[in-house]
């Protein structure tokens, strides 16, 4: 129809009609499919055969060909090169007239079926072995309910401290109390709080025994920390380091680079005459282990040191001093009370196992590092822990 | 530890200098003070409440990171003033009291007793304040508010103009039906009741409310003609508001804690002191208790105490003589002189140094003022042999022969929620022995752990794209009640493991204990001496394929099998897990 050669009469009697409109027709199709039949491809546009292609009056077959030649290593015999040498090959010698396939140098090998330990507990590995260098004894941490008697009591931070704060702490609803305390040593901490004494003016409030029994997780070590120093007191004084690298808790607001637990490194070194002095230099030999020199100290505040000073190192990565500690020595009410001797002094410094572990492996959120979220992978990747080398 | 924000042109005028930041982080660092930030209005605000204002200053604003001990840097009158003597550039101000022939007079009626039983009072005369010393003075009460105050609920803080009342003034507590007045900002009068229901919408209002809300009676201050001045915690009146010409001052502080109370107005009347026509004077008031007696405030005290300059040298590691050491502590606003033959020191300690209660306090002035960096490092003498705590060393050469065995170490939180450890593991007794947080945050933080099997199930079901077959192992503690305990709760060492593949492996997990037992010589037998499993329900485990494990002296330490089905659906898990969970104590 659309060629004019017939048309199409709807309205015609008796149904519609088909009537010849021209007498003859010129097929230009047929024509031209005819010349392709005798070979004249180039009769047709690309667009036409595209048309036909399409309307399935023309197929268009590709016919390869290829001449083929003997090469230098033309055998009728079939070979398979060989990947691997094998028992086979030794025993009867075959090796000798095998092809064996180039190796791909380039790929990796099979991975080993390995088991891994956990990267903070690599990086607390390490702290553990340089402790034990220096000539530090273990603490017994294996508790992680505390009463506030010892966990800030005995560390002469006053009860209304706002590190007491609901907010801060996690409170133990059952067992909500501790029930058994040293009742003599108690009454002397309570009348430095309240009184004062030791030399001390005191913080001069009601100090109340309900507030320090009542049960914390431990916010730091140094509760720990406290128990052996009054048992070293009890037992007779001797020169002593202590240290210990383990859980604490806090309620606080949770980020990338924080959580509601955490691992507290502290080390603990009490002696007739220390000084500031010695404190620092253990400082500096402790972090000459762990591969940093550089070390500047700040005055700090702390409820229970006095001097206390915060520890910065030279990060040479980015260019700026970056706090990596605390430390400080303990003050007089916290030690004379325990029945320490005067001339002793103690010093404490601590760090977070969790920052230096983040810094070295490059770890930006600390639930990729702790956790159930932790990044498997990173875990199976993760290099052994060498904190002397950068 | 606090912050206060110092407009830079503020701070370099009161220090008499203009500093680079640099140099005045240098100086921060030496006091034992950080600069924390260099920002604007514009940009805290932007920051705070993520928009632009427009007409906001871009002028920059130091933010100074203080010592939570002192009250006495919490403006920028107190800071400047202690930089100033620590660079030797100002003397020590000596603040006096200054006693009229009639001393104003504050009555405490016996009911305040029931509510905030303690109020302290003081007065500074000829005052000129600016722009700047005005904000400053209104941002210190905040401050002291905010720290030492513990959120007003210790002390709070009322300042008046005093030639807009007349004393003598009356501390009442009166029921709120009772009080009506209008307060600071309003342009009515409202009684106590209506502004507690006002203030409910008042964001830096609302938080204080609690504090007096549900007493029957309300503390209340007011004049000898009945002008209240403030209702402490909550909020002052209109009618005694300071302005920027108010030449007379009149403070008041109520308290539950009355020696922070005098700490409190010891340090914002030493502070703005400087603004009076006679600088670092103060007129006292007499505070007439309900008991009858009277105390004048405020007490300003300076006290003397006398330190071993021997004592102190030994305590920093340093060799000072009595001059040179004198001469530190004067640069700490501790004016000492030499006694005793150049054996002690007499240090003077002031009304601004409440921070200071022991000789060590005095002791690290001494190592702040000559500088912790030029300390020389030196190594304590004694010796010591180290030694490890016997259950780590264990846990620590376990930890190393599991892992060479091919079991990937999983590190998981002690914290967790009920759900945890007792329904989802289907044990309906689960918290009997569990710790209980009364203050948790969120959901994670209901229970301290009982068993170590949630947080590896945890942990397979935040990798589950890892390849299997995933084997999993803890050596660390859970927690347990214990009333033989002091504090009523014990650790554990436990070690747990999980194998998770395409078939649960009942045989892998028990392979894996067999290994366990080899490394800590342990022989399979069942005659007492050595391990042994036997098969026992429990509804964590698949029925039919759960064990005992009973060690030396017939001891269960634990139990393996294949996770319940149940479970595997309660923490997410599609692939079937076994598991085995031991306490390793028995074998220290």
């Amino acid at each position: 129809m659309l060629n004019g050669w017939i048309e199409l009469d709807k309205k015609a009697e008796g149904g519609p009609r088909v009537l010849r409109k021209v007498e003859s027709i010129d097929d230009a199709v047929k024509e031209q499919l005819l010349s392709i039949r005798n070979g004249q491809s180039d009769a047709l546009t690309d667009a036409q055969k595209a048309d036909f292609k399409k309307r399935k009056l023309l197929v268009e077959v590709t016919v390869k060909s290829f001449v083929l030649k003997k090469g230098a290593a033309f055998t009728t015999s079939l070979t398979k090169p060989e990947t691997d040498l094998t028992m086979d090959m030794l025993t009867n010698g075959s090796w000798r007239e095998k092809q064996f396939k180039a190796y791909n140098f380039e790929a990796l090998g099979v991975p080993p079926a390995s088991g891994h330990l956990h990267p903070l507990m690599k990086v607390r590995s390490e702290f553990r072995q340089i402790f034990f260098e220096m000539g530090f004894t273990e603490m017994p941490t294996n508790r992680y309910v505390e009463s506030s008697f010892w966990n800030f009591d005995t560390l002469f931070q006053p009860q209304q401290h706002p590190a007491r704060d609901a907010h801060d702490t996690f409170f133990v609803s059952d067992p909500a109390e501790s029930h058994e305390f040293p009742m003599d040593y108690l009454e002397r901490v309570r009348k430095v709080h309240a009184e004062g004494g030791y030399g001390s003016q005191g913080y001069l409030y009601d100090w109340k025994l309900a507030e320090a029994k009542k049960n914390v997780m431990r916010t730091h070590t140094t509760a720990v920390s406290a128990r052996q120093l009054y048992k070293l007191a009890q037992e007779g004084f001797k020169t002593s380091k202590l240290f210990s690298i383990d859980r604490v808790f806090r309620n606080e607001t949770l980020d990338a680079t924080h959580l509601a637990e955490f691992h507290q490194v502290e080390g603990v070194v009490a002696e007739r005459g220390l000084s500031l002095a010695h404190v620092m230099g253990l400082f500096t030999e402790f972090f000459k282990k762990c591969g940093i020199e550089k070390l500047r100290f700040k005055p700090t505040y702390n409820p229970y040191t006095e001097p206390s000073m915060e520890v910065f190192a030279y990060h040479d990565g980015l260019g700026k001093w970056v706090e990596i500690g605390n430390s400080g020595m303990f003050r007089p009410e916290m030690l004379l009370p325990m029945g320490l001797p005067e001339d002793v002094n103690v010093a404490g410094f601590g760090l977070s196992l969790e920052r230096p572990t983040m810094i070295r492996y490059g770890i930006e959120n600390i639930r990729d590092l702790f956790g159930a979220k932790v990044n498997l992978k990173m875990v199976y990747d993760n290099p052994i822990c060498r904190l002397d080398k950068q | 530890m606090p912050i206060i924000g110092v407009r830079k042109a503020v701070l370099d005028k009161k220090l008499e200098k203009v500093y680079t930041e640099k140099e005045f982080d240098s100086l921060c660092f030496d006091y034992g003070l950080e600069l924390d930030e260099v920002t604007s209005e514009k940009a805290t605000i932007q920051k705070e409440q993520g928009k632009t204002v427009v007409n906001a200053s871009d002028e920059e604003v130091y933010k100074i990171e203080l010592p939570a001990n002192r009250y006495d840097l919490l403006s920028v009158e107190g800071l400047a003033k202690a930089l100033l003597v620590f660079q030797k550039k100002h003397s020590i101000p000596q603040y006096q009291i200054v006693r009229p022939s009639v001393l104003q007079r504050l009555v405490v009626k016996p009911e305040t007793a029931q509510i905030r039983p303690f109020v302290v009072s003081a007065i500074l005369r000829d005052v000129t304040f600016d722009a700047d010393s005005y904000a400053s003075f209104i941002d210190l009460q905040d401050k002291l508010h905010q720290n030492i105050c513990r959120k007003r609920t210790l002390v709070a803080i009322g300042t008046h103009d005093l030639d807009t009342i007349q004393g003598p003034f009356e501390y009442r507590a009166e029921p709120p039906t009772k009080i009506k007045f209008k307060p600071l900002n309003q342009t009515k009068e409202y009684t106590a009741v209506e502004l507690m229901e006002l203030y409910q919408t008042e964001a830096h209002l609302k938080p204080y409310l609690p504090i007096i809300q549900d007493s029957p009676v309300y503390p209340v201050i007011y004049d000898k003609n009945g002008v209240v001045l403030s209702m402490p915690p909550i909020i002052n009146g209109e009618h005694s508001k300071i302005t920027l010409k108010t030449k007379n001052v009149f403070i008041e502080a109520t308290a539950t804690d009355l020696t922070k109370a005098k700490v409190v107005l010891d340090t914002i009347v030493a502070l703005f002191s400087q603004y009076c026509a006679k600088p670092f004077t103060v007129e006292p008031v007499a505070v007439e208790n309900a008991d009858g007696s009277v105390v004048e405030y405020p007490m300003l005290k300076y006290r003397t105490e006398s330190v071993e300059v021997e004592m102190i040298n030994r305590k920093i590691g340093i060799n000072l003589k009595a001059e040179e050491m004198a001469d530190l502590l004067t640069r700490m606003c501790l004016q000492s002189t030499v006694a005793n033959d150049g054996r002690s020191l007499q240090v003077t300690i002031p009304p601004t140094r409440h921070d200071v209660i022991h000789a060590c306090d005095i002791a690290e002035d001494v190592a702040v003022a000559y500088g912790f960096n030029k300390i020389v490092n030196q190594l304590p003498e004694g010796h010591t042999v180290g030694k490890a705590f016997p259950i780590n060393k264990l846990s620590d050469l376990l930890r190393v022969d599991i892992a060479a065995a091919g079991w990937t170490e999983s590190l998981n939180f002690a914290l967790c929620s009920r759900d945890d450890i007792s329904t989802k593991l289907r044990q309906e007794d689960g918290l009997k022995s569990a710790v209980l947080i009364s203050n948790p945050k969120t959901a994670e933080f209901q229970v301290a752990r009982t068993t170590l099997l949630a947080g590896l199930l945890k942990t397979l079901a935040c990798n589950r794209d890892m390849p299997v077959p995933l084997r999993l192992f803890e050596l660390q503690d859970v927690v347990l009640k214990d009333e033989k305990s002091d504090v009523g709760a014990r650790n554990e060492r436990r070690l747990a493991a999980v194998y998770s593949n395409k078939s649960a492996g009942f045989e892998i997990i028990h392979g894996f204990l067999d290994r366990i037992m080899q490394l800590v010589d342990v022989k399979c037998k069942r005659d007492g001496t050595g391990y042994y499993i036997r098969a026992c329900e429990d509804p964590t485990y698949f029925p039919g394929r759960c064990a005992e494990v009973v060690g030396p002296k017939d001891v269960p330490i634990g139990k393996l099998g294949i996770i319940h089905p149940d479970v595997l659906t309660a923490f997410g898990l599609t692939l079937p897990v076994s598991a085995v969970e031991i306490n390793i104590e028995p074998f220290l």
